[in-house]
């Protein structure tokens, strides 16, 4: 049961997205974010989702994916679309009963925040979908090099990173074994109120968190038997490299977003 | 030839736990005491003891992860006291566990065997040279963008000695690295040392608890509490039943089985340790008995 687990969001692919340098992956994600957040305008919406339907089409990212990103958000856009419109107020009242007024304002702006939100969502989640987490990590680590000049362990933080994605499987794994062992025993995991279900994880954590402080020792041991003395003097296997589309992708993000903050400044 | 490895009257303890309410310090027993050994290169040499005996320990020194108390240890000629020598040592001397996912770094096959050479510096396009020959060197070369979790334990394991074949040793070091493999997965492993052994040269220092995997190797040792007390060819170590039962440790099973036949008053020869050998013995008892 806990294998259905899947790490991460990476749906595997080989689209023009896919192939794209994760770093400029990152940084045009980034762009995409000032570009919905530049305006209030109807314009900055459009343009938003004309950048995020073109992507979605080049990425070869199925329809019933970004379903999947959106779902678990679902609440939150309800709950943002009744807030708006419950306390936004203009003189332009649609229907009102007793104190509760529903406005054109209210109408107006918590379908601008839904729309925004979807847009975010769909369009940043486009980034995990199309770049596997150790692309990302190395993505990371490249981007935050510079960070190194004021003594931040960058190398130190991707290899954490790296370290934690990949003993995520194996200490699930390893969960499933003391919960069926606990269980062998007469634990009642899914039985008891609240309180019984917490207490009864106790047995299940412990376990785990032993074990895992002694993986942690054996890997250390393995590491510096394969000469591991931090990131001085590191070569690494795969080199990020920028192509000529990197840069055309880059562009067109920036474009989109220059079109996002004028609009926003002439129609104000 | 010139010696891989060179012990001499090594003596180490573990630290004591830090005593409770300013009592005396105690001082463990001391797990090594007094081992001396000498490792001849392209060499294939087990280590046998029972649980606490000292072997990995032994092991752990090779490679410079523990430091003598006494005596000094020597790889390759290098000092392993002196750290300026630390990182020639372990690029010199790899070293596999016991279990495969706690030695496996990367999410990619071909990642985790490029850890090693990655830390030694080594230019991107010799590290790619290198992880594709030792994928192939064990075999696993088409499994190069697996996740080590897709894989079975004896696949790991080898993926783990392609990483250390990756930093070109002379020597590896493989610590009880079958104990949690199946029978196939043992046999994958086997094959796969036996044959960086004979075709590359490289010294093995194999530590085992399975009787059947030191029978094949050229040299035995046997440490017990500390001290080594059997270092033979196979056959001779092994013919000494009465000895290995009393270190707690058993024979090879065709050797057993013809220990209780010569018990038993039948003319076996001595030295068994292979099936084969076995066979040909229990054919020529027959034959004579007919």
């Amino acid at each position: 049961m806990l294998k259905d687990i899947t790490l991460g969001q990476y749906f595997p692919g080989n689209s023009v997205i896919h192939r794209m340098d994760p770093r400029f992956k990152i940084i045009c994600t980034v762009l995409f974010i000032v570009m919905l957040f530049a305006g209030n305008s109807l314009w900055t919406l459009v343009i938003g989702a004309v950048f995020v339907v073109m992507a979605q089409l080049l990425s070869r990212i199925p329809l019933k994916m970004s379903w999947k990103s959106l779902k678990p958000i679902l609440p939150i856009l309800v709950f943002t679309a009744v807030l708006n419109l419950l306390f936004i107020a203009d003189d332009n009242i649609l229907w009102q009963w007793k104190f509760i007024k529903i406005t054109m304002g209210g109408v107006h702006t918590s379908v601008f925040m839904i729309v925004r939100i979807v847009l975010l969502i769909t369009g940043s989640s486009l980034l995990t979908y199309t770049t596997s987490p150790i692309l990302l990590t190395d993505a990371i680590e490249s981007l935050m090099n510079p960070l190194k000049k004021i003594k931040f362990p960058v190398h130190e933080m991707a290899m954490m990173m790296s370290i934690a994605l990949r003993f995520i499987p194996t200490l699930i794994e390893e969960t499933d074994k003391i919960m069926s062992a606990q269980k062998a025993r007469g634990a009642s995991l899914d039985s008891g109120k609240m309180m019984e279900r917490i207490r009864a994880l106790i047995p299940i954590l412990i376990p785990l968190f032993v074990s895992a402080f002694r993986r942690a020792e054996e890997l250390a041991t393995a590491m510096e038997c394969r000469c591991y003395r931090g990131g001085e003097g590191r070569t690494r296997l795969r080199q990020l490299r920028a192509a000529p589309r990197d840069y055309i992708a880059f562009v067109i993000c920036m474009l989109f977003t220059a079109a996002s903050v004028t609009v926003n400044i002439l129609f104000k | 030839m010139a010696d891989m490895i060179e012990a001499k009257h090594l003596i180490f303890r573990y630290p004591a736990d830090e005593p409770e309410d300013g009592k005396e310090a105690p001082v463990n027993e001391p797990i090594l005491k007094d081992v001396s050994l000498s490792i001849e290169k392209g060499s294939f040499t087990a280590i046998l003891g029972h649980n606490g005996s000292g072997k990995s320990t032994f092991a752990k020194h090779i490679n410079a992860i523990l430091l003598p108390e006494e005596g000094t240890m020597l790889v390759d000629g290098l000092d392993t006291k002196d750290e300026q020598n630390l990182f020639d040592i372990r690029q010199k001397a790899g070293m596999v566990f016991q279990n495969p996912d706690n030695q496996i770094v990367a999410t990619i096959v071909e990642e985790d065997v490029a850890f090693a050479p990655e830390n030694l510096g080594v230019e991107p396009q010799e590290i790619r040279r290198r992880v594709d020959e030792a994928l192939k060197t064990v075999g696993m070369y088409e499994y190069r963008k697996h996740a080590p979790s897709q894989l079975s334990g004896g696949q790991k394991q080898r993926v783990a000695i392609a990483g250390v074949i990756a930093m070109q040793p002379d020597c590896i070091v493989l610590d009880e690295p079958t104990a949690m493999l199946d029978p196939q997965g043992r046999q994958e492993v086997l094959e796969t040392i036996h044959r960086l052994n004979h075709e590359q040269g490289i010294t093995i220092v194999l530590i085992t608890h399975y009787m059947e995997e030191a029978a094949e190797a050229d040299r035995v040792v046997v440490i017990d509490s500390g001290r080594v007390v059997l270092d033979d060819t196979p056959a001779k170590v092994f013919s000494q039943v009465d000895r290995m039962k009393s270190l707690g440790l058993d024979v090879p099973q065709v050797t057993e089985l013809m220990w209780e036949l010569r018990q038993a008053g039948y003319a076996v020869p001595d030295g068994i340790i292979t099936e084969g050998e076995c066979l040909t013995a229990l054919e020529q008892l027959l034959l004579r008995s007919e």
